[in-house]
């Protein structure tokens, strides 16, 4: 009875100490998912809550049309208002999860009666679900290192700038929820292999099948895993729990991934998805050999392995001959365009022009990684050593996840993105261990300053933190005397080794005080280490809100500009695009390039005829073609594909860099690569795209400069290109097939019609009607006539 | 004389690991070798499936996908439940034998209604 009052004397300060832990953390939690949510909201302070950009277009659009259709129109969607005359089968070929998560929000809030509308529920998911991603990757360095390390890692991930590129509030884009999966993914795979319990591994499947659901970027996990598993397999630390974690994984995992129809058979059928399928059986394998080696004799183990060697070795090059001569017969080895750029960086510029266009698929400057992790860059090789010391399975899982996300996102700017979160758990558990160190240097030295007088209640007070010491000392010791048997026992008992055991147990003991001192650091290089970290922390909050405020705030579909007259708004997108919807047929189809087709869907509501999505490069090269070429035969390219009016975007006027004469270099180089009549050297002079004076005569005769330049005389009487900085070579000349029929306040947007042909021909060919036979003299004849008409 | 000494040693050797292997075999608890037995006739209909389909060809290929993979997500489940359940484990040695069954019966029925939705 005694003893039990004394021991929950004893236990009720932890207890208690616990209960405080587990409070603060929580409300810890609350405040870093308040952060994270509301440091993606200055482009909705700046601007107005408002879709960015040109992807989360088309995911508002599919939005509305799953939330007025329901799913199974949804599932079933052909869409005949893009890719005309082709149309484009959405419900197969969209990734489906970030459309289904805003409309089950949506209808939450609605059966909640609250009103919001869908546009609101699209622009403020991507902020919601990056503060579930900083509470998953809390909960995944917690698995790692533990809380404090786990907290760190939150809140470093609330305010990464890289991060909050990709979901500010109006990115409505596949990442936005994608790496809330991907953290959280992570985060039961790591749980599973610690707990080794199947209900975890269940819930780590679904968690890939939502990432499936919202990510192309899912190969990822997919390999990583696998690598991960291989590698725990090869240094030895093989167990019972990684078989759990891995095998129920790849099965339920692979049927999952086969259930989205973007993916379908793809999970079993390319290259991307083999690595899992050839560790699975390697994990057969090896869990055979452990079972057996469980159960045989030492001796009767080794007749085994000889036995099994040699035939399995026979067996083994069969099954691998007939696999490599499979995958050696296809072209591409298997592997998608998109997943070998990554592999082989330059494969894209040499055969997949339209991959190798985009921006986000070009390689990153190193100032962008400053930019994008900004202290982060620093801390992540010290959170590397610290997961070395001592390394587990999970941190074994987070170093390699750092060092294949490293070389990913230096091959692509886009996949900076899969590297955050890493970098933000390794710089958590890295300033956690060193703020471990620093704080427990100042405690205990404290408590010896202070303590002399008050070394009773101290030591009750510090009895944890004197207590790891003192482990940390025991294990020591208990270390260097094993190694001091194991010395003995290799040297021959005589004098010397008594003499030696002496110089052990001084050295020992010696060690043991040294090892005391080396845990910890001088008093006041500590207090002036904790302030120096607390202020580089103070550097990266003040980075990141600025980026977040300047850098990756902008909408881009309006733009600003600031003068010595107050704050310019450019808002001539949405003014064209609502032209557009107010002055044309419903069935128009209007022709632009690729890059706004999202836009004029969603918003001007017209058939275009390629957008954003770019799956047919032909297509795409049809309208790079017609761009190129002089003005009849552009007119006559859109004629056969029924267009009605044409959209160019022209930033000559105010400076805008992102025009249509900018991106022209993209369409000669698409069109070329598909029409060989587009010769890419015909609009260069001296290796430039130039159009000024010098500018070559294919250049400027091109449909592309002429609807560009169409009237730019009359603005100011010269010319001028405020982004190419020249004037202009061609100043004065009259469109024949084209008529203009809207240009946006600043210019930014012109809109074209073409012209119907004539209905009656005249001139001399009115002769030829009167002899019927031989058309072929008579269109000869007509060719020679006088009067050059222009529709012939 | 030499190769057929070396032949007469490995078939010796093969016929006494045969023997330990049955015998080390024979001693597992009774619940161990039901489960092993689940796993063998999950793997079998399996294999069955991958031959009738080497014959018929894989047209409607989500069926025969699903049908074999369920069949091996059987197997792999009833395995990590034996290693669960598997009293010389001491990794598992304070999980209750009862949260392991119900953790495969829970798995079990995540596996199967993903099937009946795949099997088309």
């Amino acid at each position: 009875m005694a003893t039990s009052l004394e021991s929950t004397n004893v236990v009720k300060p932890d207890i208690l100490r616990n209960a405080i832990g587990n409070v603060l953390s929580l409300f810890i939690l609350l405040l870093i998912g308040i952060l994270a949510f509301s440091i993606r909201l200055f482009s909705v302070i700046k601007y107005e809550s408002v879709i960015h950009e040109f992807d989360p277009y088309f995911n508002y659009r599919v939005t509305q049309f799953l939330i007025k259709n329901g799913i199974y129109d949804f599932w079933n969607w052909f869409d005949d208002r893009t890719w005309y005359p082709l149309g484009r089968v959405i419900g197969g070929t969209v990734y489906p999860g970030l459309t289904l998560t805003a409309g089950s929000l949506w209808r939450i809030f609605n059966s909640l009666n609250i009103p919001l509308s869908v546009e609101t529920v699209c622009v403020f998911t991507a902020p919601i679900f990056s503060a579930f991603a900083s509470w998953a990757a809390y909960l995944l360095t917690k698995e790692v290192k533990g809380t404090g390390a786990g907290l760190t890692a939150a809140i470093l991930l609330a305010m990464v700038p890289s991060y909050i590129s990709r979901s500010v509030a109006g990115s409505y884009d596949n990442e936005a929820v994608a790496i809330f999966a991907l953290i959280f993914t992570f985060y039961l795979y790591l749980k599973t292999l610690n707990t080794g319990s199947l209900f975890y591994a269940t819930l780590n499947s679904l968690s890939y099948f939502y990432m499936v659901c919202s990510w192309g970027g899912y190969t990822f996990i997919i390999n990583l895993i696998p690598m991960h598993v291989l590698l725990c397999i090869a240094t030895g630390r093989y167990s019972s729990r990684l078989y759990i974690a891995y095998a129920p994984f790849v099965v339920l995992g692979t049927l999952l991934a086969s259930l989205v129809p973007v993916v379908g058979f793809n999970a079993v059928m390319t290259s991307e998805h083999f690595a899992s399928f050839l560790v699975f059986i390697i994990i057969h394998v090896v869990a055979l050999v452990y079972h057996i080696k469980g159960i045989l004799s030492p001796k009767m183990f080794k007749v085994a392995v000889t036995l099994v060697v040699s035939i399995g070795m026979v067996v083994c090059f069969a099954v691998i001959a007939v696999l490599i001569a499979l995958v050696a017969s296809s072209p591409t080895k298997g592997w998608s365009g998109r997943s070998l750029s990554l592999l082989d960086p330059t494969y894209a510029s040499k055969y997949i022009p339209i991959i190798a266009s985009v921006s986000e698929h070009q390689p990153p400057t190193w100032p962008s990684y400053f930019m994008d992790i900004n202290v982060l860059a620093f801390l992540v090789p010290a959170g590397i050593i610290a997961c070395f010391l001592p390394i587990t399975d999970a941190s074994s899982f987070v170093v390699l996840y750092i060092v294949t996300s490293v070389y990913f996102s230096g091959v692509m700017v886009r996949l900076m993105l899969v590297f955050a979160p890493a970098a933000c758990i390794m710089s958590g558990i890295a300033l956690s261990e060193a703020f471990d160190v620093l704080t427990r240097s100042i405690k205990f030295q404290l408590a010896d300053i202070l303590g002399d007088s008050h070394s009773g209640v101290g030591d009750a007070a510090s009895n944890s933190r004197n207590g790891v010491v003192q482990n940390d000392v025991s294990k020591v010791n208990k270390q260097s005397v094993g190694d001091k048997n194991e010395d003995t026992s290799k040297e021959r008992p005589s004098r010397k080794n008594r003499k030696k055991e002496k110089e052990n147990m001084e050295k020992v003991s010696i060690k043991s005080r040294i090892e005391k001192r080396l845990l910890v650091l001088p008093f006041e290089t500590s207090i002036i280490a904790v302030f120096l970290l607390v202020l580089l922390g103070g550097f990266y909050v003040i980075h990141c809100v600025w980026a977040a405020a300047e850098a990756y705030s902008a909408p881009s579909i309006v733009l600003t500009s600031h003068s010595h007259d107050g704050l310019h708004v450019f808002d001539d997108f949405r003014e064209a695009y609502a032209w557009l919807s107010h002055n044309t047929e419903v069935d128009d189809k209007v022709a632009s390039w690729w890059d706004y087709g999202y836009q004029t869907t969603a918003m001007a509501n017209r058939t275009v005829i390629v957008d954003n999505n770019t799956w047919n490069n032909t297509h795409i090269a049809t309208v790079g073609t017609a761009m190129s070429s002089p003005e009849k035969a552009g007119w006559e390219i859109f004629n056969s594909l029924d267009v009605k009016y044409v959209l160019v975007v022209f930033g000559g006027l105010v400076g805008y860099p992102s025009d249509d004469i900018n991106k022209f270099l993209w369409m000669v180089r698409i069109g070329g690569g598909v029409f060989p009549h587009i010769k890419e050297p015909d609009y260069l002079r001296d290796g430039q795209y130039r159009i000024d004076a010098q500018a070559t005569p294919t250049m400027l005769n091109s449909l592309m400069y002429k609807l560009s330049y169409f009237r730019f005389v009359e603005t100011d009487g010269k010319g001028y290109d405020r982004v190419r900085r020249t004037e202009i070579g061609k100043k004065h000349f009259k469109l024949t097939h084209f008529e203009e029929v809207f240009t946006t306040h600043h210019w930014m947007v012109r809109i074209y019609k073409l012209k119907s042909p004539k209905n009656r021909i005249r001139g001399k060919s009115k002769k030829s009607k009167s002899t019927p036979k031989a058309s072929s003299s008579t269109s000869s004849k007509r060719a020679s006539t006088g009067k050059r008409n222009p529709w012939h | 004389m030499v190769k057929s000494t070396t032949t007469t040693t490995t078939t010796k050797d093969a016929q006494a690991l045969l023997h330990s292997l049955c015998s080390a075999y024979t001693a597992t608890p009774k619940n161990l070798k039901i489960i092993d037995l689940y796993v063998i006739f999950a793997i079998f209909t399996a294999l069955i499936q991958v031959v009738y389909m080497a014959f018929v060809g894989s047209f409607p290929f989500n069926s025969f996908l699903s049908g074999v993979l369920s069949c091996v997500g059987t197997a792999v489940l009833a395995v990590c439940l034996r290693i669960q359940v598997n009293k010389e484990n001491k990794e598992f040695k304070d999980l209750p034998p009862e949260r392991a069954f119900a953790d495969f019966v829970l798995c079990n029925l995540v596996l199967h209604l993903v099937i009946m939705n795949f099997l088309g």
